[in-house]
């Protein structure tokens, strides 16, 4: 039993130790000069998704829901924290507001996912997938009309430009389709490394709690998890709710990253993308997410060079992985293949 | 006054009544048996005890409150536990792990208690794993607390949903078919679990069961259901001696 | 009259989304996947067309019939290659995520056999349109005929899985495989069958949706694609009928909303009118929703 508490714990521990590892790693290529321009681009997206399959993967892998409109959430937190630095840019210090503004998009992207999970988690299967990916793209779409500004009168909302009246001086915020300009880059590296572990450290923490054991009794069989007395839609919410709220980080990451923001990044590709992070790094496994993004994001960069024929390796690769990873044929074949090496091996030693 | 008292339960589906007046009493520690031919609406019973279904008509009593209509997860709080016919374990969990989810509400701590590891945290969850492996010792399970609950062999398995039902501290533990599959002697070594349980636990037991030896050798009373009506209901010896009976299961002559 | 002109195209476009979704629900009947790549399958059938119209000169309706051997030889061999090895996989994601590389593919070989550029597609109806009330309402030609392909499509289907023995054999597939297969059906046989059929459906609805919009890209299958599949869902996966309501009550919806409301969310209307059906019947508007027995 000790052994087996020690194992989950290990776990756990060897992640934030992958993670501080690499972070060594760039810091030390990067003083010596070897990273190029093209990689160090590639550091805060990568942070980006890594916390998004993390926090992707407790739903789907732990609570066991497909949900195919976690860019939705990311898209509200991207835009409520850079519009939080934008209102406060020439109040506030950059640290405490970064701070405030990542927590501002957490908080109204776990608000988004609480309201949202209420109905949908009545939905089981693809039903709820197709529904979770109609609320991403409703979010991205209604945002889509929203026109911000701020002049010396306040604050002004409206459908269309026109219908902010701004005064000359006045300085427009969110521009509808245009999105959010004039963010301030407040991301770094480090910040995306600190923001990983935390969201490790919550994650882990929850699936290797009295929580977690409850999530997952109700992924592997909802009718016994009643029976003995769990909540099963509290509990399929809170894990909704968290995920919403760590992809919401990612998107205050995202949105500080980049000076100006369109809606229409935050589409259903963009979901998608990180469920095959999810699903390519074994569902379930926080490592396995980690790993298959780092790789799967930073390969199609490097391919580069190969131009059209880029995304069409890119999906040869993923098909072929997933056949090779999935298919009970492969996997009785590598089975085979595993008993010939341990026969050989063992005939090589007697 | 009864532990469990049933009166006038019944429900239908589209027309079809499926449990027709059914009254049951049950004393504080009895071992009962619900027996009868297939489709006679047993578990049905197990479903409206549980709150799996709302009745139609009547009540249901559990020492002495009123537990009609209540959600599952209500009625488990209020003291019934059960296990399944077709088992129903979370697989991908360990062995420890299915019975610790089944503390789940006697050993708490919240969310955020959790993610933050506070003293209270390791104080319950080592409480937890403490009483989890008590469980799993009464059932000889101990070794496996770390095997996944799919790896476990087919008795095992039964006896893991027993011990995590066990967990949820019930005052009545419904066992639907617990013998099902089961070799002989496998099927002998649970009716001693069963006792072992209804003494150790001090616990009240109903059960399903089609294997006669089981249940003549440890229920002392029983109800038996034929086309979702009580057929007959009283002391073991006297219930399977009743011609009724006999011919509910053999048929005419 | 804006309204009923508005109305018409509305249910021209409805007619088109439920084409893609009787295929859709059909192969997410029998084979309980989400082919993500069905769309694309329907920007394939619009480029041979395309290409067999002005490159080759080919008579409209003979370079439809083109399109839909094309697609129906491109499903088989996608279920063939990319699904049926998955198709008893632990995780039902594997084939999902499967099907999105099938979909990033055919995107990206579209791009390079056809350029990123958007082609202009010339409607394959040449029907003249129809002026009723002296001038006030013009129906398109493209717009009628695709109206009445969809009924007749919807006809043939019907009669197809009802009356048929291979019909009939989708219908025990998609009802229970394991005891379909103990029964003599050939299962193999019985879902390519099916994908065959959705996938000439599916270059059939290629060719009116970029008739209608006169424009093709290798992004032009996606959004109608995930539509009719919202469309399918709406009228409850493995319907025929209920994909025939959907698509036709999901276009109406759509254009009603951009000609009224605005043109910007008319496709979060659309999806909230469809999260509104679910919430209210979890299995869609003719779909059977089975409790899981304890």
């Amino acid at each position: 039993m000790k052994r087996r508490m020690s194992k989950a714990t290990v776990s756990s521990l060897s992640n934030y130790g992958l993670i501080i590892a690499i972070f060594i790693i760039v810091q030390i290529c990067s003083a010596a000069g070897v990273l190029t321009n093209q990689i160090e681009g590639l550091l805060i997206p990568v942070c980006i998704y890594v916390i998004a399959a993390i926090s992707l993967n407790l739903v789907v892998g732990i609570s066991g829901e497909l949900s195919l409109g976690h860019a939705g959430f990311m898209c509200v937190g991207a835009f409520s924290s850079a519009l939080f630095s934008r209102l406060m840019e020439d109040s506030m210090a950059t640290g405490p507001r970064f701070f405030i503004a990542i927590l501002i998009g957490a908080l109204v992207a776990a608000c988004f996912g609480f309201l949202i999970g209420i109905p949908v988690l009545r939905l089981r299967g693809d039903y709820l997938a197709i529904v979770t990916l109609a609320f991403g793209e409703i979010i991205k779409n209604l945002l889509n009309i929203v026109y911000l500004g701020r002049d010396e009168n306040g604050i002004h909302l409206a459908r269309d430009a026109a219908g902010l009246h701004m005064s000359a001086e006045g300085d427009t915020i969110i521009k509808g389709a245009q999105g959010i300009s004039g963010t301030p880059r407040d991301s770094s590296f480090i910040v995306g490394v600190i923001l990983i572990l935390v969201t490790l450290f919550i994650v882990q923490n929850i699936i290797n709690s009295r929580t977690g054991r409850a999530i997952m009794a109700i992924r592997d069989n909802r009718i016994a998890a009643e029976s003995i007395g769990i909540n099963v839609t509290k509990y399929k919410l809170l894990a909704f709710t968290v995920s919403a709220a760590l992809a919401g980080v990612a998107g205050a990451l995202y949105s500080h990253n980049l000076s100006s923001l369109t809606v229409s990044r935050f589409d259903y590709n963009m979901s998608i993308l990180i469920l095959v992070y999810v699903v390519l790094g074994g569902i379930g496994s926080i490592k396995g997410s980690i790993i298959a993004t780092i790789i799967l994001y930073v390969l199609p960069e490097m391919l580069r060079f190969l131009q059209d024929y880029r995304m069409l390796i890119y999906a040869v690769v993923l098909i072929a992985m997933m056949l090779f990873n999935w298919s009970p044929a492969s996997i009785a074949w590598r089975e085979r293949i595993k008993e010939k090496f341990k026969r050989n091996k063992t005939k090589g030693v007697s | 006054m009864a532990l469990l008292e049933v009166n006038n339960l019944s429900i239908s589906f589209g027309g079809l009544r499926a449990v027709d007046n059914f009254n049951l009493q049950i004393e504080k520690g009895e071992l009962y048996g619900l027996i009868g031919p297939n489709g006679a609406g047993k578990t049905t019973v197990f479903n409206l005890l549980t709150g799996v279904y709302k009745p139609d008509e009547g009540f249901i009593r559990l020492d002495g409150k009123d537990i009609t209509g209540h959600k599952t997860i209500e009625i488990n709080k209020d003291g019934i536990a059960r296990t399944f016919q077709n088992i129903r374990l979370f697989k991908q969990l360990t062995v420890l792990d299915n019975v610790k989810a089944g503390l789940h509400n006697h050993h708490s701590y919240s969310t955020l208690t959790g993610i933050f590891r506070l003293p209270r945290y390791w104080k319950t969850e080592k409480e937890m794993n403490e009483r989890a492996m008590e469980i799993l010792k009464v059932f000889g399970l101990e070794d496996s607390a770390g095997l996944l609950a799919s790896n476990l062999p087919y008795g095992q398995q039964r006896k893991l949903e027993i011990a995590r039902a066990l967990a949820t501290e019930p005052k009545l533990l419904l066992l639907d078919e617990p013998a099902a599959g089961m070799n002989p002697n496998e099927t002998k070594e649970l009716m001693d679990t069963i006792r072992f349980v209804r003494d150790q636990f001090e616990m009240t037991i109903l059960l399903i069961e089609h294997d006669m030896k089981l249940v003549s050798g440890i229920c002392e009373k029983l109800t038996v259901l034929n086309f979702g009506q009580i057929l007959t209901q009283g002391d073991t010896g006297t219930v399977l001696n009743d011609p009724e009976v006999i011919k509910a299961y053999l048929g005419d002559e | 009259m804006s309204f009923l002109s508005y109305l018409i195209n509305g249910i021209s476009l409805g007619s088109v989304y439920a084409i893609i979704a009787l295929g859709y629900t059909m192969v997410y009947g029998i084979a309980k996947m989400l082919n993500f790549a069905h769309g694309d399958v329907i920007m394939i059938g619009a480029y041979v067309v395309f290409t067999a119209m002005t490159g080759f000169n080919v008579n409209p309706i003979v370079s439809v019939i083109i399109a839909m051997v094309v697609c129906t030889v491109l499903g088989i061999v996608i279920e063939r290659v990319a699904y049926k090895p998955l198709r008893n996989a632990s995780s039902n994601l594997a084939v999902l995520i499967t099907a999105i590389g099938v979909s990033y593919l055919l995107q990206n070989v579209a791009l390079l056999v056809f350029g990123a550029d958007t082609k202009s597609f010339s409607s394959v109806v040449q029907l003249p349109p129809l002026v009723l009330a002296g001038g006030a309402l013009t129906i398109q030609g493209t717009t009628i005929v695709t109206i009445a392909a969809n009924i007749v499509i919807m006809i043939a289907l019907m009669l197809f899985v009802n009356r048929s023995k291979p019909g009939q054999a989708m219908q025990a597939v998609s009802e229970d495989r394991g005891a379909a297969e103990l029964m003599g059906i050939n299962v193999n046989g019985t879902i390519a069958l099916t994908f065959a059929i959705g996938s000439a459906l599916a270059a059939i609805a290629g060719a009116l949706l970029c008739s209608a919009y006169s424009t093709l890209t290798p992004y032009t299958g996606a959004m109608p694609g995930i539509k009719a599949f919202v469309a399918a869902v709406f009228g409850g996966i493995g319907s025929i009928p209920g994909a025939m309501i959907g698509g036709l009550l999901l276009g109406v919806i759509e254009n009603l909303s951009r000609a009224y409301i605005s043109s910007e969310i008319a496709d979060a209307i659309v999806f909230a009118v469809l999260i509104v059906v679910l919430l209210v019947k979890p299995a869609g508007l003719f779909g059977k929703n089975v409790q899981e027995k304890v």
